[in-house]
């Protein structure tokens, strides 16, 4: 009913380099689509790809406690689609 | 405008396979470390993404480490091993000729360029394909439409006349992509490119869906370089102020910290550019010449000197903001080695003519170093540039930028009428040609060129979307002092 998602595309600099720059359309496009539905925020590291090489899976990006691996503009809309309903 | 289109998984390998090189230098054993590194990224027993099994995973990411080691695939020999390699690329003294080479292995996936017809043909009684053919290619079979592709010339007439656009042109996306007709797949399907033709404009590179076409990294001579204790000196394109989520001080306390004695911006070299350019455009109005083009974008000179000839005497004799900045940094310290940092692969080539220039890095390369290091940009210290460039010369990346600096510092009874070239393709250098022919350009008299689209902010070594890219940058520029005109006040 009343669920509200939230999103955070990690822009630290791992993530960045490695994909994060080109989910930053995320956050002009979500609002969009879903409106006030779906939050959706640049952050600073969330500290993900400091263990071991985990830098190869970055870009990291978090929908609500979802942790999702080499984020894409279409894996990060499937995982809003899913737990929106 | 296609801007910043590198498929996104093949710059996520490259830069991978960057990292681990470059995690590999700092390490203990180079060589070793380098040679396993298909094999890390491919442990026994992964999942295979891509390719049929994980030998060829392996194997062309063998290839793709070549590449960043700075040497040419296509002349690597498959037997040696990377660590054999390693240690060759730690012995050059200067960085290989030719900057781009192709792994051809990941090539073989396209059919070559045609016509084809495919099942939408409905056989129609008016037969547009038939009757436009030139070449008489086209006859019907059984009802449809059929090719002669030895009469074919892949002219592609019939693709626009088919009514139910049925006929459709097979592209190869470097060949497709290439402004020069440099990249071809030759008769056994890999790719070549004719280095005789090719202007280094990295277009291909951010073409191929397979990442086949690679830049030969220098970044094996650059941490070499700072591992000897060299006074490495940094300079930055301007293009690089919108590429990484931090300050502009920021990224000059996160280069230091990559070992670099110093930072540079190219804007600086940018300033003298304007001025000189300026004065050199009065010149050359008042001697009653119709035009004139800028001469800042290595793509476009290579063109002029290899494909537009005719141009050089409307090209402005100016030379780059690399060429003022490195000259400044060799005068100030002669005991420099200088890396430029650069958008786009075209520069390499112009360093390599600039012996004031040692050594070239992309983003792509500079971002795989901070995420080898772990430098995270936005929490570093602000340093400032000890020479503050003006608002114009911070503004040179972005299309249009380098005129509207020109046009700043003319005297007011010289009017300049910009044209923006904003990308150079097929159709851009027919214009260009014409220009060059005719003597004259109807459309202005101050022509500006861009090999990519957008200015140097759609370079192929870029890393920030463009958008996002051009917003940082212009914020910047907007913080900066703009360039005053003297004379205008006086």
């Amino acid at each position: 009913m009343d669920k509200k998602v939230s999103v955070k595309v990690c822009l630290g600099t791992t993530c960045f380099v490695m994909g994060s720059a080109n989910l930053q359309e995320l956050i002009e496009l979500v609002p969009r689509k879903y409106g006030d539905k779906v939050e959706v925020t640049g952050v600073p590291c969330l500290g993900l790809c400091s263990i071991d090489w985990e830098f190869s899976k970055a870009p990291y990006v978090k929908v609500n406690d979802d942790v999702i691996k080499e984020a894409t503009v279409e894996k990060v809309l499937k995982a809003i689609e899913e737990k929106l309903n | 405008m296609a801007m910043n289109t590198t498929p996104k998984q093949t710059s996520h390998l490259k830069r991978e396979i960057l990292v681990r090189l470059i995690k590999a230098y700092l390490g203990d054993d180079f060589c070793e470390n380098t040679r396993l590194i298909p094999y890390a990224m491919r442990p026994k027993g992964s999942e295979v993404p891509y390719r049929c099994c994980i030998h060829k995973e392996r194997a062309i990411l063998r290839d793709r480490t070549v590449a960043g080691l700075g040497m040419s695939i296509e002349d690597a020999d498959d037997s040696e091993l990377l660590s054999t390699l390693a240690a060759k690329s730690l012995e050059r003294k200067e960085p290989e000729e030719n900057p781009l080479t192709v792994l051809t292995t990941a090539c073989k996936g396209c059919v070559p360029s045609r016509i084809y017809v495919t099942d939408l043909c409905q056989g129609c009684v008016a037969r547009p394909c038939v009757n436009t053919c030139k070449f008489g290619a086209i006859s019907i079979e059984n009802g449809k439409s059929v090719i002669n592709p030895d009469k074919c010339k892949n002219c592609g007439m019939c693709v626009q006349v088919c009514p139910y656009q049925a006929i459709t042109k097979i592209i190869v996306p470097c060949e497709n992509a290439c402004p020069v007709g440099a990249i071809a797949k030759g008769e056994d399907g890999h790719a070549k490119i004719d280095f005789e033709k090719c202007i280094s404009c990295g277009k291909c590179v951010a073409a191929c869906p397979f990442g086949a076409v690679h830049e030969k990294s220098q970044i094996i001579d650059i941490l070499k370089n700072i591992k000897a204790g060299k006074k490495v000196i940094a300079m930055v394109a301007p293009a690089i102020m919108g590429q990484l989520p931090c300050k502009p001080t920021q990224l000059k306390d996160a280069i230091i910290k990559l070992g670099f004695a110093d930072v540079y911006e190219v804007a600086q070299g940018a300033d003298v550019t304007t001025k000189t350019e300026a004065k050199e455009f009065e010149e050359r109005l008042e001697a009653g010449a119709e035009f004139m083009t800028t001469s800042c974008c290595a793509g476009y000179n290579e063109l002029v000197e290899k494909h537009i000839p005719e141009m050089k005497p409307f090209r402005s004799d100016t030379k780059t903001p690399l060429y003022y900045t490195a000259e400044i940094v060799k005068k100030e310290h002669p005991d420099a080695v200088t890396v430029f940092f650069s958008p786009c692969n075209a520069k390499r080539k112009e360093a390599m003519q600039n012996p004031n220039v040692d050594f070239v890095i992309n983003y792509e390369e500079l971002g795989a170093w901070f995420v080898a290091l772990g430098v995270q940009v936005s929490e570093c210290g602000e340093i400032e540039f000890n020479t503050e460039a003006s608002a114009e010369a911070r503004n040179y990346a972005v299309t249009g930028g380098v005129a509207k600096a020109v046009q700043t510092m003319l005297p007011e009874h010289i009017p300049a009428y910009p044209v923006v070239i904003n990308g150079l393709d097929k159709q851009s250098i027919r214009d260009l040609k014409k220009y060059a022919k005719n003597g004259v350009c109807e459309l202005g008299n101050l022509i500006e060129v861009m090999a990519c689209p957008g200015g140097c902010l759609g370079g192929n070594g870029t890393v920030n979307a463009y958008k996002q890219a051009l917003k940082q940058l212009t914020g910047y520029v907007n913080e900066s002092k703009p360039l005053v005109n003297t004379e205008k006040i006086n």
